[in-house]
């Protein structure tokens, strides 16, 4: 196995664990944490794909601006994990079998794709550099970038006007 | 004139246009125009059935059917909506549109204290009975007939219940309707039987047909036939609606329960003779019957104390002589004895309706008396009907019971006595009747005797032209042992029963001297009667109520309570049944069960919609695994 | 890398993040597996991207590169929704002094 394969498998195998590890750690904070490691894996997924740009972006925006922002949110409430609430059992047995129900029916439906055998390009490639990605951004699609910059604006204004108190 | 025959779907159109106007409009009409409509229609139908008639009675006439139009069609039945014509639709057509034309004019005159609403309504009803009947009498198969027969049994529910404010009127008109039901499911069965053994229930096809049957199927149709008959003909067991009948108005009581609805069932008979004398059993179950309903209804007429409730009683008895004419063979004298019941009964009626007119409404006879002194013309004519329906000759009752009674006498000398005996009891009710009522001191009171008047002349007239025809209607019809060949009504109908007469063995034919010595009998026992109750009943009448065996014939022989203890008690606690236990408890619990189910479920249902986001992301999912799934899996 | 074995692990993390949408009670906590599933997409959506690169490569150099931007976008619009929805986080707690889900229901009467 090349060298490739190997970090992909390693990757994934993080990534999956600590996904896992969000959803099932008692203390909320120990939560954002493991959040944070999923996101870097996924940003390594990047860099194997050659998607530089993107894992930049990824690990900035995501897990440094977002989760910085829960983290945040987090130590303003003051919360710890004694004061969380427990959901019902049966209602968490079921949500675990539904989801895992959806994993089964994804799967199964993608056993009789026929585009499987294809192959994703790994390192190599010059789409994800941000040269490429910067003139077609703003070349084709320059209209939804701007108004992107709306959006961010709009956003703005609904969380202040959200979070006033009065 | 060689067609008017075929003008015959006229003679019912008229009466049906008349109910028809008088139906509709009767908001609109004066009393004048209802009476007018009402009349002038059955003048019109009598005088077309006059000229149809005189046709008819050209020598050689075939009997004609005249077809208006398919009426049912189902594979290989076929029933048309046809009339026949021939000698015996045409005489009863020229009695009940005759007797109809006289009582409907007598109606303008009795009925005038009506609000014109319901005296539009009260003829309309009148001029529907007339079409239904002449749809009996003219149908050229047995579904006409039968609803004809349905048709007269309705308008007796209309009439009887004409007065419809009062409850028990009301109960008396379901009472008709219900015991004529009854009779008519065993017709109904008769003529589906009919259809299966011969494909057809026209006349013609049935009785041509009839010797080729097995006797016992003819046994079992015309056994059928009959019980429709006893129904509509008021015969033992289904005879207590008659008497009941009499809370409608009087002419009403005049034109269908003595001269044209109750003869409906001799009619039928009449008609079907091929197949009646080919069952010899069913001869002898309606000659028997008939016998026994005269001489049970006679008896009980003795103590009755309600004018119309003798006359009604009579009406059975005398209808129990024609159907024992019709058992024993002799079915000229059956019908020639409807006819002449059919004038002195009607003109018995109307008369007993002018003495109730004038007493302001009063029916007992013991509050009546001396009345020949106010009321000459209702008087005499009330006489001769008297002395017609005794069977005194020379007025018609004596030809006609007299005919039955020889008939009676070749089958069986003990049909005989018994007839005799109850030609007695009728001569005696009947004086019984004329001499409480007319003769003697006037017992109402004050008031009563301050009214009373003789009638206006359109009751009089109608009275004085069925007087005359009941004591001359005899003479159509005398008998062989006066002078051969003057029988002139056996001669006329002589085609219509010709099939009867080839079958009658030679041994029931009766020589002069014992037909002289039968006559001579019955004169003697009917002059009798006559003269023991106006005797007894002119010096002293019956005012006591009856005692011993006389309380039990006032009381009908408690048939009535009979009837209610095993028929009307039952039904009704079956009827309790079904409604506090079947309809409570199993369809109520159903029906309401299903309410409460879908109450329940939308109950249920609500929780759904419970606030919960968790939930709602739950049934999201689950929704999306539905999708994929039907997706994958169902669609291929 | 055949691209199934991207598929599979996408899906994997989707499933996971549903799972923990559907078990937890903390609005916080739920919000991070939304974050976890979006996350997931937009791996996937890279990875068709390398996808199409590789099977038109000799066609035109860009190919494929519509997937790379659409993710950009997505996390531009992760962004703006993350910061709207932990302001209404803070006002549900500031009302109701809890951030427990369940607690919304209130939002009935």
């Amino acid at each position: 196995m090349g060298i490739t394969q190997v970090l992909f498998w390693f990757l994934s195998i993080m990534a999956l664990l600590s996904a896992i590890l969000v959803v099932i750690s008692k203390n909320p904070v120990h939560s954002v944490l493991w959040l944070i490691v999923v996101f870097v894996a996924i940003s390594g997924h990047y860099i194997l794909m050659n998607a530089q740009f993107l894992a930049i972006v990824n690990l900035i925006v995501y897990a440094g601006a977002i989760m910085v922002l829960f983290l945040f949110v987090f130590m303003l409430m003051n919360l710890n994990a004694d004061m969380e609430p427990q959901k019902n059992k049966w209602l968490k047995i079921a949500g675990v079998v539904a989801g895992g129900s959806l994993l089964l029916v994804l799967v199964a439906a993608l056993k009789s794709a026929d585009m499987k055998t294809q192959i994703a390009e790994m390192s190599g490639g010059g789409i994800g550099l941000i040269k490429n990605l910067g003139i077609t951004l703003f070349k084709d699609y320059v209209v939804p970038f701007e108004i992107s910059s709306v959006l961010f604006l709009s956003a703005m204004v609904g969380v202040v006007v959200i979070g006033k108190k009065d | 004139m060689n067609n008017m025959v075929n003008l015959v779907w006229l003679v019912p159109l008229l009466p049906l246009a008349g109910f028809l106007i008088n139906g509709l409009l009767r908001n609109s009409l004066s009393r004048t125009m209802s009476g007018l409509i009402g009349s002038g229609v059955l003048l019109a139908a009598f005088l077309l059935s006059l000229l149809i008639f005189g046709q008819v009675r050209q020598e050689g006439f075939q009997a004609t059917i005249v077809t208006l139009f398919d009426f049912i069609t189902v594979g290989k039945l076929s029933i048309p909506f046809s009339f026949q014509v021939d000698q015996l639709s045409v005489l009863f057509l020229l009695i009940i549109t005759g007797v109809g034309f006289l009582i409907h004019l007598y109606s303008t005159a009795y009925m005038h204290d009506e609000e014109p609403p319901h005296f539009a309504r009260y003829f309309s009803y009148l001029n529907l009975f007339v079409f239904s009947m002449l749809l009996l009498v003219l149908g050229g198969n047995f579904v006409i007939l039968f609803i004809g027969w349905e048709g007269v049994g309705l308008c007796s529910y209309l009439l009887i219940g004409y007065w419809f404010k009062n409850l028990d009127y009301g109960n008396a008109a379901k009472k008709a309707f219900i015991m004529n039901r009854i009779g008519d499911l065993g017709f109904l069965i008769a003529i589906f039987w009919m259809i299966k053994q011969y494909g057809s229930v026209t006349f013609g096809d049935v009785f041509s047909h009839a010797g080729a049957t097995p006797v016992a199927v003819l046994t079992g149709i015309t056994l059928l036939l009959f019980v429709g008959a006893a129904g509509k003909s008021a015969q033992i067991p289904l005879y207590t609606w008659l008497p009941d009948a009499m809370a409608g108005p009087t002419p009403v009581s005049a034109l269908i329960h003595a001269a044209t609805m109750v003869t409906a069932g001799i009619y039928m008979i009449a008609r079907s003779n091929m197949m009646y004398s080919l069952a010899p059993m069913t001869q002898t179950v309606v000659a028997v019957i008939g016998l026994a309903t005269a001489l049970f209804a006679a008896t009980i007429a003795l103590k009755q104390n309600d004018i119309k409730k003798v006359l009604a009683y009579s009406t059975v008895s005398q209808l129990g002589y024609m159907f024992l004419g019709l058992g024993v063979g002799a079915y000229t004298g059956a019908v020639f004895h409807v006819m002449t019941h059919a004038f002195f009964k009607a003109l018995l009626f109307l008369g007993a309706g002018s003495v109730i007119h004038a007493m302001g409404g009063e029916q007992d006879m013991r509050k009546m008396g001396g009345l020949k002194k106010y009321m000459s013309v209702t008087h005499a004519t009330f006489l001769i009907g008297c002395i017609a329906i005794a069977g005194i000759p020379p007025f018609s009752g004596f030809f006609s019971k007299d005919e039955i009674l020889t008939g009676a006498f070749a089958k069986s000398p003990v049909y005989f006595i018994v007839g005799v005996f109850t030609a007695l009891l009728t001569a005696y009710y009947m004086f019984r009747l004329y001499a409480t009522t007319f003769m003697g001191k006037f017992r109402g009171t004050h008031e009563q005797e301050h009214h009373l008047h003789e009638s206006p002349s359109a009751m009089t007239i109608p009275l004085i032209l069925l007087a005359v025809l009941a004591a001359t209607a005899g003479f159509l019809g005398i008998p062989a042992a006066f002078a051969s060949n003057a029988h002139w009504l056996e001669h006329f109908l002589e085609p219509v029963f010709a099939g009867s007469a080839a079958l009658k063995t030679h041994t029931e034919e009766l020589s002069k001297t014992t037909e002289w010595g039968l006559m001579g009998v019955s004169v003697a026992i009917a002059l009798a009667g006559t003269l023991a109750a106006v005797s007894k009943f002119s010096r002293r009448p019956e005012l006591e109520d009856a005692q011993g065996f006389g309380k039990v014939l006032a009381n009908k022989w408690y048939v009535d309570e009979f009837y209610n203890a095993i028929i009307v008690r039952p039904m009704n606690l079956l009827g309790k049944f079904f409604n506090s236990v079947i309809e409570r408890w199993v369809i109520d619990w159903i029906v309401n069960g299903i309410g409460r189910l879908v109450q329940y479920g939308s109950r249920q249902l609500r929780l759904i919609q419970s606030g919960q986001v968790g939930g709602y992301v739950l049934l999201m999912v689950v929704g999306i695994l539905v999708l994929f799934l039907v997706e994958l899996f169902v669609k291929k | 890398m055949p691209i199934n074995y991207y598929i599979f692990l996408s899906i994997a993390l989707f499933c996971i993040g549903v799972a923990g949408v559907l078990t937890r009670r903390n609005a916080i906590i739920i919000f991070m597996c939304i974050e976890l599933m979006l996350n997931a997409c937009n791996l996937l959506l890279v990875a068709f991207s390398k996808m199409h690169q590789h099977a038109l490569a000799a066609g035109s150099p860009n190919a494929g590169i519509d997937g790379q931007i659409f993710v950009f976008f997505i996390m531009v619009v992760a962004a703006a929704e993350v910061s709207v929805g932990l302001a209404i986080i803070v006002m549900m707690y500031r009302n109701t002094h809890s951030i427990d889900v369940n607690f919304l229901n209130r939002l009935k009467h």
